[in-house]
């Protein structure tokens, strides 16, 4: 893992965050859309409001740093860096904003946090079935523990 | 009756989105490695062997499917129901279709990742 190759999953954090944020915030202001072929155009229209847009140019960022880091890493091992934008939501609220965490949400960041560096402390990479069957089951067990 | 909506689209968003992740990461681990091909080929390069590979694709439209069920979802739900659920459950869902389908390693280390962030994203939104 190198500097670079974190960079993408902070861009991932960061852009899927944003893009959600706006998103929800441009949904919200065009009210409820109910289900009907009637209203499927309201529904591509959509796209037009600028919070969308905005949300969608920023989750199309988020969707390159995720398939190029799903190029060199698990889907296990990128899917929980995506996570990390609950935390960093809360801390912009809370830090930037001065509003107040309950408790149960303090105890939230803290699951997701370890939930992160569990994955984080451990390979990007694990070996996918070819490797596997190449190698002598007895080693490959003991090689799985000693990782753990 | 909204509630009911809500959950149908936690439930189509947490199919397709976990559909399209396994897509994408099946055809991003046959592309290999993007930094090493950009420097060695350039940025066309990879751009014509990402969409040249066919499952590539087939991940794309799940992932459009699931984008527009989030759409729905939140204009029937809450946000603080629907985003939460449809995120706990495709960690768990994920986690158990890479290592079926994309014999991933899931092991213990990232089995108790998997269930500490789906219960942290949950805790989140109580």
């Amino acid at each position: 893992m190198t500097f670079r190759k974190y960079l993408v999953l902070a861009g991932i954090t960061v852009c899927a965050t944003a893009g959600d944020s706006l998103l929800a915030r441009g949904m919200k202001q065009l009210g409820n859309i109910n289900v009907s072929l009637h209203n499927l155009s309201a529904l591509l229209l959509a796209i037009l409001n600028p919070w969308v847009t905005a949300g969608i140019l920023f989750l199309l960022a988020f969707f390159a740093c995720y398939i190029s880091a799903l190029s060199w890493a698990d889907l296990t091992y990128v899917l929980p860096a995506t996570s990390l934008g609950y935390v960093l939501v809360a801390l912009i609220a809370r830090f930037g904003f001065h509003e107040v965490i309950s408790p149960t949400r303090w105890l939230g960041i803290a699951l997701i946090a370890a939930g992160v560096g569990f994955v984080a402390a451990g390979p990007s990479v694990t070996p996918c079935r070819q490797h596997l069957d190449s190698r002598e089951p007895s080693r490959d067990a003991l090689s799985q523990q000693v990782k753990l | 009756m909204k509630d009911i909506y809500a959950w149908v689209a936690i439930g189509l968003i947490v199919l397709t989105s976990t559909t399209g992740d396994v897509l994408l990461s099946y055809s991003m681990k046959q592309v290999g490695d993007v930094g090493e091909l950009w420097k060695r080929r350039g940025a066309l390069a990879v751009l014509g062997r990402v969409l040249r590979t066919p499952t590539f694709a087939l991940g794309l439209m799940a992932m459009a499917v699931a984008f527009y069920s989030l759409l729905f979802g939140l204009s029937w739900g809450n946000l603080s129901l629907v985003v939460p659920a449809s995120a706990s459950l495709t960690f768990v869902a994920n986690a158990v279709a890479a290592r079926i389908f994309l014999h991933e390693r899931v092991g213990r280390r990232r089995w108790i990742a998997a269930l500490l962030v789906a219960g942290g994203v949950v805790l989140m939104a109580v």
